[in-house]
């Protein structure tokens, strides 16, 4: 038997019969998808944990002073702080992609504007923020805008953290534009042709029809984008907001213990694991669903 | 000869559809290449001729779907190519059935007939609800009416497209290969409910390979070739006695 018959589950061994289907229908289930699947499971997260205890074992027992605080004792003091700062990391992710979702989805209808001025130019933003890195967009935006505003002689502050949000909405815009995009013109011509035989306004047609049947389409891209910017959330700490990681970093300095290190990151690391993970799962299982029905 | 701009009152005895030497190109491929006839009230004229003839771009023209670069169509005396004419207005005159059925896949049988008359003629939701149930009673699907159009048969299908486009209450049908993409055995019930609506007087332009189902229904049959209308007649004479050489060798191919 070939290397290539066994890679792609072909087998004449009956004993591999059911091990070859399950081969096949992963394939299969990745060709419909474009992607290979991620095939972890919870327990991998447990893994992780596991992993991280044992380094902190193997600190502890290192550490001849047994009067010093354990690793574990001194993460569950600081877990009220790290959670706080990671429910403030969701905070933005939610803000940002609001905002992203509303403004990309504006800038995706206009992007196939029959305007050619509206079209261009929209094509462009999208272009432009789609291809700079996330990073120098945020400090641009940290950098860019006042701390705070004046409106009719009231100064309104205007905190990092929102800077933070308008900085990772801008990637997230032009992404979902290129998702919106994408999903109305992947929506057969032959509905905008019976809406207009129907005498629909092309807005119509767009709000009341073509729209609408994007939505299933885009969920899984949406929610996709969703996770890879919660995890994004963390470039915020490189301008000063107080999230997750900036409070790691406090922690950490404050403890002064540098075998704390590896458990504290590690932390971090699983509680995006643990809000990412489902997501990224759920996201699959959408477009299995999908891929299937289309 | 009407001025162009002008939108004449209609009268019983004119033709409802008059097209006059249209011309229609995509990019340097012509398609329609001079078609002028005349379609009366209530008659039912069938088109055939061979793929890429120009036949469904003719009907799309007649709707305003596709532009025309040259000549004139005019729909119960509004010219269609007119820059100042209100489209919208022509299109609720002029029903298309479609050969993909083109059905909202998001919205059901009952919701995918209602939502044009709501939405575009802003009439009352209660009485367009009971005109759409009538409809679907029309083409025998009442029991569908809370069905998804991905629930539905090919057949079924276009005959809820048919319902959809009635709801508007047009005064001419276009129906363009409709049944060219069902299973043979629902073909005739499509079929059944076009005829239906040819007997209630209904003026039909219909392009469609269905030969025997056009002998039997057509007021008027046209032969396209090449973007032209090669030849003309009452389906009697047309299929007995083809006189072009080109509609000779096409019925002989298909007949």
């Amino acid at each position: 038997m070939r290397t290539g018959d066994r890679l792609r589950g072909n087998t004449d061994l009956p004993v591999l019969l059911p091990a070859a289907e399950q081969l096949r229908a992963n394939a299969a289930r990745e060709r419909s998808i474009g992607a290979p699947i991620l095939r972890l499971r919870a327990w991998h997260g447990l893994l992780i944990l596991a992993i991280i205890l044992l380094w902190s074992g193997v600190v502890l027992a290192q550490d001849i002073t047994v009067e010093r605080e354990s690793v574990l004792d001194a993460l569950l003091r600081w877990s009220p702080v790290l959670l706080t700062g990671f429910a403030f990391n969701i905070l933005i992710s939610f803000f940002a992609m609001g905002l992203g979702t509303v403004t990309g989805t504006i800038l995706g209808i206009m992007q196939v504007s029959l305007l050619p001025p509206i079209r261009g130019t929209s094509w462009f933003i999208t272009q432009f923020f789609r291809n700079a890195p996330w990073l120098v967009l945020l400090f641009y935006v940290m950098f860019l805008m006042p701390f705070e505003f004046e409106v009719f002689g009231v100064i309104i502050p205007f905190p990092d953290w929102i800077k933070g949000v308008i900085g990772l909405a801008l990637p997230v815009m032009a992404n979902i534009s290129e998702i919106v995009r994408g999903a109305i013109l992947s929506i057969p011509t032959g509905q905008w042709e019976a809406a207009r035989s129907l005498a629909f306004s092309r807005r119509q047609i767009l709000a009341q029809i073509i729209l609408p049947q994007c939505i299933k389409r885009m969920l899984p891209s949406w929610m996709n984008l969703y996770a890879i910017l919660t995890m994004a959330t963390v470039l915020t700490s490189v301008v000063g907001v107080a999230e997750v990681m900036t409070l790691t970093q406090r922690a950490l300095s404050a403890e002064n213990r540098p075998e704390f290190l590896v458990p504290f990151y590690g932390s971090v690391m699983l509680l995006f694991f643990i809000y990412c993970y489902p997501i990224a799962r759920f996201t699959q299982k959408l477009e299995l669903r999908y891929a299937v029905k289309d | 000869m009407q001025s162009r701009t002008e939108t004449a009152p209609w009268a019983p005895d004119k033709p409802i559809v008059v097209v006059d030497d249209v011309h229609k190109s995509f990019g340097h491929t012509p398609v329609l290449a001079g078609v002028s006839f005349n379609v009366m009230k209530g008659d039912v004229v069938c088109i055939i001729g061979a793929s890429g003839s120009g036949k469904s771009t003719l009907l799309r023209c007649i709707n305003g779907l596709i532009p025309i670069n040259s000549g004139s169509i005019r729909v119960a005396g509004q010219e269609v190519n007119d820059p100042k004419l209100d489209i919208l207005a022509l299109r609720k005159r002029v029903g298309m059935v479609f050969q993909q059925y083109n059905l909202f896949p998001h919205k059901t049988a009952l919701q995918n007939i209602m939502m044009a008359p709501v939405r575009v003629l802003k009439e009352n939701r209660e009485e367009v609800r009971e005109r759409a149930q009538r409809l679907l009673k029309k083409v025998r699907l009442e029991e569908k009416a809370d069905a998804y159009p991905g629930e539905l048969s090919g057949g079924q299908q276009q005959r809820v497209a048919i319902a959809r486009s009635l709801a508007m209450n047009p005064e001419v049908m276009l129906f363009d290969e409709v049944t060219a993409a069902l299973d043979p055995e629902t073909v005739h019930e499509v079929l059944i409910t076009i005829r239906e609506l040819a007997e209630e007087g209904m003026t039909c332009m219909l392009v469609t390979h269905e030969m025997g189902f056009a002998r039997e229904i057509a007021d008027h049959m046209y032969f396209t070739d090449l973007g032209v209308i090669v030849e003309d007649g009452p389906p009697s004479e047309f299929f007995s006695n083809p006189r072009d050489p080109r509609t000779q060798k096409f019925l002989g191919q298909i007949l």
